[in-house]
């Protein structure tokens, strides 16, 4: 029953490997940035996203 | 297609932070501001009493986490006000095209057809996966709450994001009865080892206002979750088409 569309046809196998790859990149590293980098000026920039996005602070 | 993995997810986490920003400003921001008042208000009186009395220097000495926000105050901060909501809104644009990109990069890799319907269930499932399950062993906290330490329950806080992640993926995307299984014992295996806690909660601010907290906040988030999903479903289309009439 392993039926996967596929559905994205146009686009080669290793386009889309370098496009996860970027997208997962850009991803981690921002979220990473607002919401866990341990910087205190970082933290304190983004202090109240962290608290108000459910990130853990302090 | 890396172009437009970028694109799309800069415009939509712009689009989407722009208006969770706004949202947060009214919501979430002032009970940060009162809580703040309410921890500077019972943080500050002791002080001149320590002065006074020898014995009241043991509660200062003891309650480290006032000595953390203090060290943190010296620090580089946005000023109260205009910068602060700046900051904040910039951040939130930031965790938007963070998301955006996260949930790109999970639809592309799954080879799924991206558009809005498809993208608001990756999303909800994102907010399962960053906002509730996490939020269950960790309830989002207002400032001057009792914790573990930050390090430790940021890797609780990841670890329980990826396995509800990938458990929720196998949940969907599998039909084998064992993988099903597997999925849910996935899900359920970071709140058997628990999240870390503090060993007695001592929190200075109201039980009601941090309730409406943490309620609001996981809210807030299941809002930018949706939001960026939405926009992401709705403008890779769009990009697919200019770039083929290009």
């Amino acid at each position: 029953m392993n039926t996967v569309s596929v559905s994205i046809p146009q686009s080669s196998v290793s386009e889309r490997v370098k496009a996860v790859a970027a997208a997962l990149v850009i991803g981690l590293a921002l979220v990473y940035t607002t919401g866990f980098a341990a910087s205190t000026s970082v933290h304190n920039a983004a202090h109240d996203t962290r608290h108000g996005l459910a990130f853990p602070c302090h | 297609m890396v172009t437009r993995v970028l694109t799309v997810s800069l415009l939509a986490g712009l689009l989407a932070g722009l208006v969770i920003a706004a949202l947060q400003h009214v919501t979430t921001t002032p009970l940060i501001l009162k809580a703040e008042r309410y921890e500077s208000a019972l943080a500050a009186p002791p002080a001149p009493h320590a002065a006074l009395t020898g014995g009241a220097r043991i509660i200062l000495a003891h309650s480290g986490t006032d000595h953390a926000a203090g060290a943190e105050h010296d620090e580089w901060k946005p000023a109260d006000g205009l910068q602060r909501l700046l900051f904040t809104s910039a951040t939130t644009i930031g965790t938007a095209i963070g998301f955006a990109a996260l949930l790109l990069a999970g639809m592309i890799a799954a080879g799924d057809a991206i558009d809005p319907r498809r993208a608001l269930i990756w999303g909800a499932c994102g907010f399962l996966a960053f906002g509730l399950a996490p939020g269950m062993g960790l309830a989002p906290e207002l400032p001057g709450a009792a914790s573990a330490a930050l390090q430790e329950r940021q890797i609780w806080w990841l670890g329980t994001a990826a396995a509800t992640g990938t458990g929720l993926f196998l949940f969907l995307r599998h039909e084998a009865p064992w993988l099903k299984l597997l999925a849910v014992a996935l899900i359920l295996l970071p709140h058997l080892v628990g999240a870390p806690h503090a060993p007695t909660p001592e929190s200075k601010v109201p039980a009601e206002l941090a309730a409406h907290f943490t309620s609001l906040s996981l809210g807030i988030q299941a809002a930018l979750w949706l939001a960026t999903a939405f926009a992401v479903g709705t403008l890779w289309p769009r990009m697919d088409r200019r770039m083929a009439a290009a």
